[in-house]
Parts: structure tokens; sequence; C-alpha cells
């Protein structure tokens, strides 16, 4: 709870709107005991006094009564009201939501469709019907507010009540023969409570403006008595002459509705658990860079990763997702990066165009070089101009990495126009002919189709497609064939081997399979804990792994015909990258450890074959 | 997509039927007699009863529905005894004032609310952002009708800008310039609410949208960021965006009646009002309906709206 409060009040506006509400509560409970002019007392030779007068600090109305008093009083009136409203709607609500909900089936159906009926009324037609039935006033006016809100609300509860009446415990509850009444009333009605209450924090303002709008169109309180809204509506006939008789009531109204909705909106903030954690912040164009030093190059080559270091910064705690990593890539060649899910393989791909998601994303280190050119921190056009064009990428779930409302021609085509200004029917020729590269059947055809009209492994070969529309120098496959089916995967990898040979492609293949990779990568880099633990050929490193870890992961790949054995699994978890161990990341896993592994750092050494271990199962 | 629609319109006709159901029936509820409520407090008996008979309230309930609706159905909406006009008359003259009315404020809406929700997501936590969430909070707090008649104050007492009601001037007035500077101000104070609801939902619906794996998609291929947010990310959001849309037109709908009371505006709204406050019972029934099923149409549009955007509904 305290949380909760701290929560709340830590979004500023969400405070100032409770102290406002607050404070017009307080001044609204203790009106009957404050020394005011009584509310309706007339006195028509001081008509439309102006504020500040003698005896009446905010002047008095046409009929010469106190405007403060009655400013106090409507707005005593209008709060009750609106409360009063906004629980009648909730209970009543809630208890049809509860009921239909939990009752399921021919109930359930019957009541919902009732309420789709009467959401199909604009809310003041009803609002007005039911005025015209019980006829003017306010408690009518209440009424009639609160039963236009009850579809509202039986509607969102029973949505909640739907997903409680079918968990564990109720059925538990039942089980244990307990009555449909007292399972409602001990299981169900606690559970949904605090929803109730927040759907009534976030209505009460629409609640308090509604009743208020009845009652400026005459069809609330009744004179002389006066809440806010019927104030404004007798004033508006001398708005020109007396305006402050229509402020003082309308300036009232909007501030204690736009306190309440502050202060819901802070409740409603508070109590979502996206929001807590930051998961609803947009990732920015770039990733963002914090980096000090660039450190130098360390050769040449086509692309060029050196001591990369990406960062998590969610509240106060930071994510090592990338620890200093570097990797080198030539024309033609293919390099598989490998470990598995949360060690950074993926992070470490999209750093390499500043695609991290950013929040919370930070390249905080490293270098990344396209033939000697820096590309972390560069502007943000550079980096546009060369995405796509000099690198492009490849993800693994096509359905939901190709855009779902779009034709794939028309991705297509844009991925190709974005870098080259050809014309609209020359980019859909060569969009279908990248199609048919990828060896799609009826590319014309297929060129009108939408992602989910399409096969996964079409879908791939699509993303394939756009992959290649710009030629690129550097393909990045972030585990493509992850989603897909074997036989499907076979030929996606020779269609990127076939691809790879004919273009020169440059492939930096992420997998957590080394059967994958096995035969498309001459060579290999193997991650962990953000680190890159082992490196080396191919060949080499799946003949003799170096780092128990890696002998581990090829321990894992089962192989087909060579009779039964035992797949030895990896106990344990990856680690945890906001709280590395001090010394080998993988030392809590290993059957190997010893002391000396969880001290100080261990460095990556070799030349050509290089790993991260003090006890490696081969000498590199 | 023809099928879509026709049993868009179809599953509408239930519905339609619903509410003509709910809207007599709550007319049925009105207290004393309506023979009464035309004739006076000094009627004679028989002169009461006549009129009943004449207006078909000795029958039963069900059969009167049943008349009310076959002759609702042939157009035939009855009669207002205080205008003394049919009642479809009525309502076909003062609707076309409130189309136009809330027609302005729907468009004002959809599109001040849109953009200003993509440029808050857009810019999250920026000053653009901030600013934006300020000015929605404040634009759903005020009552429509305090702002328009703010607006009265400021743009046609203080600065004399605008007129300050009805739709045409009384002389030499009638002309599309002359409807436009009397529909400025009820348009906007009509549209402000709508407009910070929408801005809301639409700056939610883009920041779910902007954090997908298509969005990302979308820049590594190398598209500028204006085309991914106004584009590839509008688009998708707008899924999200269409259906508050809908509900919306309802708000709209709702507050005109404010506004039309208000800016003196001849329309459907105000209609109701005066029908309510003289117990014109026909005209309120024919009046809730004929809006009523405006808006179910005017969500059918939506609907199939939604169908053109997402072609994974259609089927």
């Amino acid at each position: 709870m305290s949380l909760f409060l701290r929560l709340v009040f830590r979004n500023r506006l969400a405070g100032f709107g409770a102290v406002v509400l607050g404070l017009i509560m307080l001044l609204a409970l203790l009106t009957p005991l404050l020394p005011l002019h009584p509310p309706n007392e007339t006195n028509t030779a001081n008509r439309f006094l102006r504020p500040l007068s003698e005896g009446h600090w905010l002047g008095t109305d046409h009929l010469g009564r106190d405007l403060l008093s009655r400013l106090m009083w409507g707005t005593r009136l209008s709060l009750a009201v609106g409360f009063a409203a906004a629980l009648v709607a909730g209970l009543l609500g809630a208890a049809i939501g509860v009921i239909a909900g939990y009752a399921g089936g021919r109930t359930d159906n019957v009541t919902m469709r009732g309420i789709d009926m009467l959401m199909a009324f604009p809310y003041i037609l009803l609002a007005l019907a039911i005025v015209a039935v019980l006829g003017p006033g306010l408690f009518n006016a209440l009424i009639a507010v609160a039963v236009v809100n009850i579809p509202f609300f039986a509607r969102n509860i029973r949505g909640v009540t739907v997903g409680i009446a079918h968990r564990e415990f109720i059925d538990a509850a039942r089980l244990a023969g307990m009555g449909n009444a007292r399972i409602l009333l001990t299981e169900v009605v606690p559970n949904i409570v605090p929803v109730v209450v927040i759907a009534m924090s976030t209505t009460i303002g629409w609640m308090i403006l509604e009743t208020a709008g009845l009652s400026f169109l005459g069809l609330g309180s009744q004179p002389p008595q006066a809440d806010l809204g019927s104030m404004l509506g007798e004033a508006r006939a001398a708005m020109i002459t007396a305006p402050h008789t229509s402020i003082v009531p309308g300036a009232m109204i909007l501030l204690i509705v736009m306190s309440v909705n502050l202060l819901g909106d802070g409740i409603r903030d508070a109590l979502d658990p996206r929001l807590r954690s930051g998961a609803l912040s947009r990732p920015m164009a770039a990733t963002r860079v914090e980096r000090t030093v660039v450190p130098p190059a360390q050769g040449d080559g086509l692309l060029r990763i050196d001591a990369l270091e990406t960062q998590f910064h969610v509240g106060p705690r930071i994510y090592h997702a990338v620890n200093d990593v570097s990797l080198a890539l030539d024309p033609g060649e293919c390099l598989g990066l490998i470990g598995e899910s949360g060690s950074g393989k993926s992070v470490t791909a999209l750093s390499v165009m500043g695609l991290v998601a950013s929040p919370p994303g930070v390249i905080t280190g490293g270098a990344v070089r396209l033939r000697g050119e820096d590309l972390i921190g560069a502007p943000y056009e550079v980096l546009r101009s060369l995405r796509g064009r000099k690198v492009a990428y490849i993800f693994q779930d096509p359905l939901s990495t190709l855009h779902p409302l779009y034709r794939i021609g028309d991705q297509l085509i844009e991925a190709i126009r974005v870098h080259e200004p050809v014309s609209h029917a020359e980019a859909r020729r060569r969009a279908i002919e990248l199609l048919e590269d990828v060896r799609i059947p009826n590319p014309a055809e297929r060129a009108r189709a939408f992602p989910h009209e399409l096969s996964g492994g079409m879908r791939q070969r699509v993303g394939i497609a756009m992959a290649l529309a710009n030629d690129p120098d550097i393909i990045i496959a972030d585990e493509p064939t992850t989603a897909l089916d074997v036989t499907v995967q076979a030929q996606i990898l020779a269609l990127l081997d076939d691809l790879r040979r004919s273009r020169g492609l440059a492939i930096l293949f992420i997998t957590h399979d080394f059967g994958v990779v096995a035969q498309l990568c001459a060579r290999v880099a193997v991650m962990y804990g953000g680190r890159i633990v082992e490196t080396g050929p191919m060949a080499e490193v799946l003949d003799a792994p170096a780092h128990p870890y890696t002998r581990r992961l090829i321990a894992c790949v089962p192989e087909l015909g060579a009779g039964r054995r035992a797949l030895a699994a990896i106990p344990g978890l990856p680690p945890a990258v906001d709280d590395l161990p001090p010394g080998c990341a993988f030392a809590p896993r290993c059957d190997k450890a010893r002391d000396a592994c969880r001290e100080g750092e261990i460095p990556l050494s070799g030349t050509a074959r290089q790993v991260r271990c003090l006890f490696p199962e081969v000498a590199p | 997509m023809g099928g879509y629609i026709l049993k868009r319109i179809l599953s509408a006709v239930p519905v339609l039927l619903g509410i003509t159901v709910i809207v007599f029936l709550i007319m049925a509820m009105i207290p004393g007699d309506p023979a009464t409520a035309i004739l006076g407090s000094y009627a004679t008996p028989e002169n009461v009863e006549r009129l009943n008979r004449h207006l078909g309230l000795d029958q039963p309930l069900w059969q009167r529905y049943f008349t009310w609706l076959g002759n609702l159905l042939q157009g035939d909406f009855g009669r207002s005894f205080a205008l003394n006009r049919p009642v479809l008359d009525e309502i076909l003259d003062r609707f076309a004032a409130t189309l136009i009315l809330a027609g302005t404020a729907f468009v004002l809406c959809a599109f001040l609310g849109i953009a200003a929700g993509v440029v808050s997501a857009a810019r999250q936590y920026g000053p653009a952002d901030k600013a934006i969430t300020f000015v929605v909070i404040l634009g759903i707090s005020v009552p429509s009708f305090f702002l328009g008649m703010m607006m009265i104050l400021l743009f046609a007492v203080k600065l004399r800008w605008l007129p300050a009601s009805g739709m045409y001037s009384i002389w030499g007035g009638g002309d599309l310039p002359d409807l436009i500077r009397h529909l400025t101000m009820p348009a906007f104070a009509l549209a402000v609410v709508a407009t910070g609801v929408i801005a809301r939902l639409s700056r939610g619906a883009m920041l779910e949208v902007l954090r997908q794996d298509f969005i990302r998609t979308a820049r590594a291929k190398g598209v500028p960021e204006r085309r991914v947010i106004w584009g590839h990310a509008l688009r998708a959001a707008m899924v999200g965006i269409i259906p508050v849309l809908g509900i919306q037109a309802g708000f709209v709908l709702s507050g005109a009646v404010y506004i039309e009371m208000v800016f003196q505006w001849p329309g459907v709204g105000r209609m109701l009002v005066d029908a309510i406050l003289k117990r014109d019972i026909l005209l309120v029934q024919g009046g809730v309906v004929f809006i009523a099923a405006c808006y179910v149409g005017f969500n059918i549009l939506v609907d199939v709206a939604q169908s053109l955007l997402d072609p994974r509904i259609r089927t």
C-alpha cells in the first residue's frame, strides 16, 4: 500500500490532483460550518455584484444571491451526485458483469447482447430518454447517469470475471463442495474489487461532467437548489453582461474533473505493471550511444566489431548484455555466432546498425567499423542510408517481422525505393525478380499476398528477398530458421549458401544450434553471458572444442544415425547479466570449475583459435 | 469483401430491433396519461378517452409496439403534438444541421487527435509529449458547454471575430462562408473532448506498435524515421484507433446536444431537450430511434473501414 501511494505521488501531476481534490472535498464537507450567506437568500437590490465586492467575495448572481455560498453548496451537491452515480453504476454494473461472467453460457450471451444494445445508443440519448420518463430533477439525473454507465462496468467486469472463473482456485472451491453463491462471494468478488475501484476512480470525472451537463440543460437539479451545472445554466442568460457568474461555477467543474482525472491516471499508471517496468517506452530511431573511449582498429576487413559494449539501463539496474565483444567479417565469409538465449548474440548483431531498442539499450563502448568507417555514434542519416543498402538483416520470426498490413510486394518495393530513386514500375519488376531469386513460385502473384497468407518458409524467403533488395555487402541473419520445419530449414540454409557464393555476400549467422551452422560457416564464435568464450575455424572447434561450454553445447546436438546416446543437457540456467559473478560466467554450471575460475578477469587467449578459459579442454 | 459488408449489415438488424424495443419500453413507462398531457388537465374524461382511442393507446402494449414499428418501417414516425407536424419532417429538418456540426467536429477530432497522439508517442517523455499530455488532460476535463460559453465571450464578445450563435446570419447570410463563420466555434468546442480522448488512445496504440518487430524491420531496411512513424507504425496503430473513432462518434453526437444549446444551433439535440420538457413522446421516441439508427449505421462504416485496413479480418 505504501509502495502504491509512493508510485501515485511519484507522478507529480497525480499528486497535484490528489491535493486539489482533497482540498475541495474538505471544503465541501465543511460548507455547513463555514460563515457563508444562505445560498438561496435573494437580494435583488444587489444583483450581479462583481467579485471582491464587500460581503460577497465572488459577487452575486442574477437574484443577488451570494456566489461563494452557492458555489460551495453547489460543489457539495455535484460531488455527492458524481460519487453516488459512480457508486451505483459501479456496483450494479459489477453485479451484472460478475453474474454473466461466472454463469457463462446462455445467461452470459443474453446479458451481453442486451449490454451491446444499450451501448449502441449515444449515451446522452439514453440519459435523455430516462429523464423523459422520470421527469427532470437531480435525483433522476443521477439515476440516468448511473444507468447509462452500467454497460461500461458490466462489460469490463465480465471480462475480468471470465478470466477468474477459469482459474484453478475456483475449481478447487467447487471440488470442496462450496455452492455457487459462496464461491462468488468468497472467491470471485474479492478478486474483482480492485478492478471495480479503479474503473470507478477513472469514471467519476465523467459522471460529474454528465450530471453537470444534464443540470445545465435544465433536466437536473431544479431551482432554487443548484449544483454546478445548473448554476452555469442559469448564468448563461447573463453571460455577456456578468461573465463572472458563469466563470465561477464553470472553472470549479473544470478544476474538480481535472484533479479527478489526474489522480485517476496516476492510480491506473501505478497499478499497470507494464508502465512500472518501462516496457511501454518506444524505441528510438537509433540506439543511444554513451561512449567515452574509441578503441583503435584491430585490423581491417569488411566489418570489424571492436570491444563492443551494449547495456540495458532499466531503472537503477544495468544489464551488461554485450561485454567487450570483438568480431571480424571478410567479404564472402560466413561467421557463425552461437549462444543460448540471453547470451547477447542478437544484441551484438543489432548494435551494428544501431537497432537495439533504446530505451533501455545503450551502447557504452567499442567500435563497429564498416570498411574502416566507425558507425557507433554516426549521425542518424548516415546509419539510415547504410541500413539495408550495405548491411541487411534477416530476422527470426517472419510473421511478426513483416508488416502485417502491407502486401509483401509493396514491402519489397519500399525496401528498394528508400535507397534508390527508381520508378514504382521498375521497383516492382525488381521485387518480382527478387522473389524469383529466393525461389518463390508464381512471384508476380505472390507479390500481392499479405504475410499472413503465406507459409512460414515462404515468409522467411520474403525476409531474405527483402535483405537482398539492395545487393548489400553483409547480411546479418538472426536465427532465420528457428521458427521453421526441419526440411524448410535445410532449404533456407542451402539458399543462403548459394547466395553467399554467387553474390560474394558476407554473412553473420546467429543461432543457438551448432547443427545449423556447421555446414554453412567457415568460422564460429561462441558467446556466453555477454562475452565471447571461444572462437576459431568451424572444423577445429567442432573437432576439439577448447571451452567446456562449447564442448557441452556441441554435445547437445543429436546426431542422426549415430546410435543411441545420452544427450547431455547443461544443468542450470545462463547467468542474469545484471549481476555477473567475478571470473568465468560459466563457472557455476561447469563441471571443471575450480576456485581460480571465480576470481578476476579471464582473458581471451590465443590467435586464430581463441578461448576464454583457465583450464581449456585442449590447448588453443 | 462484399460478403463481409452484407454480413455486417445483417448483424445490425437485431441491434436496431432491440433499440426500438428499448426506446418503446422506456417511453411506455412514462407515468401519467399522454392524452391528458396533450389536452391539458382541464380536458373532459370523454375527450381524453376519445384521444386515447384515436392514438391507439387503449390497445395492449405489444400491439402498440408492432403498430408503431410497422409505421416506422414505412417511414411514418407519427405526429408531434407540440409542433403539430410529422415527426420525421421535423427530425430531417433538424438533423441536417446536427450532421453539419457533428460531422465537422468529428473530422476535426479525428485528425487533430490522431496527429497529437502520434507526435506525443514519437517524442515520448519529450517536451512536445508533455505539452500535448497536459493539453489533453485539460481538454477531457473541461465541460464542452462551459468551453463554448468562454469561446463566445472571447471570440464573439471581446474580439468580435465570429458570430456568437445561430447557423446563418439573419441579414445577407446563407452562403458557405457565412456557414463556416458560424460553424467554427461550435465545431471546435464540440471536438475538444473527443480530440483529447482520441489523442490519448492514439498515443497508447502507437507506443504499443512502435515496440513491435516489424517496426525494427522497417528501420533495418533503412526506411526514414518519418515514414516509419507516419506510415508503418500509424497504419498498424489505426487498427486499434478506428474502433475508438466509432465510439467517439457517439460522444460527439451526444455532446452536440450541449453545444446546440450554447450556440443556438438549430439541431436535433435542442429539439429533443425541448420535446422532453414538453413531454412530446412521439417526437422523443422517433428522434432517439433515428439518431441511434444513424449511429449504428456509422459503426457499420467504421467496421468496413477497419476491414479495408486490416486484411486479416476480412474473411
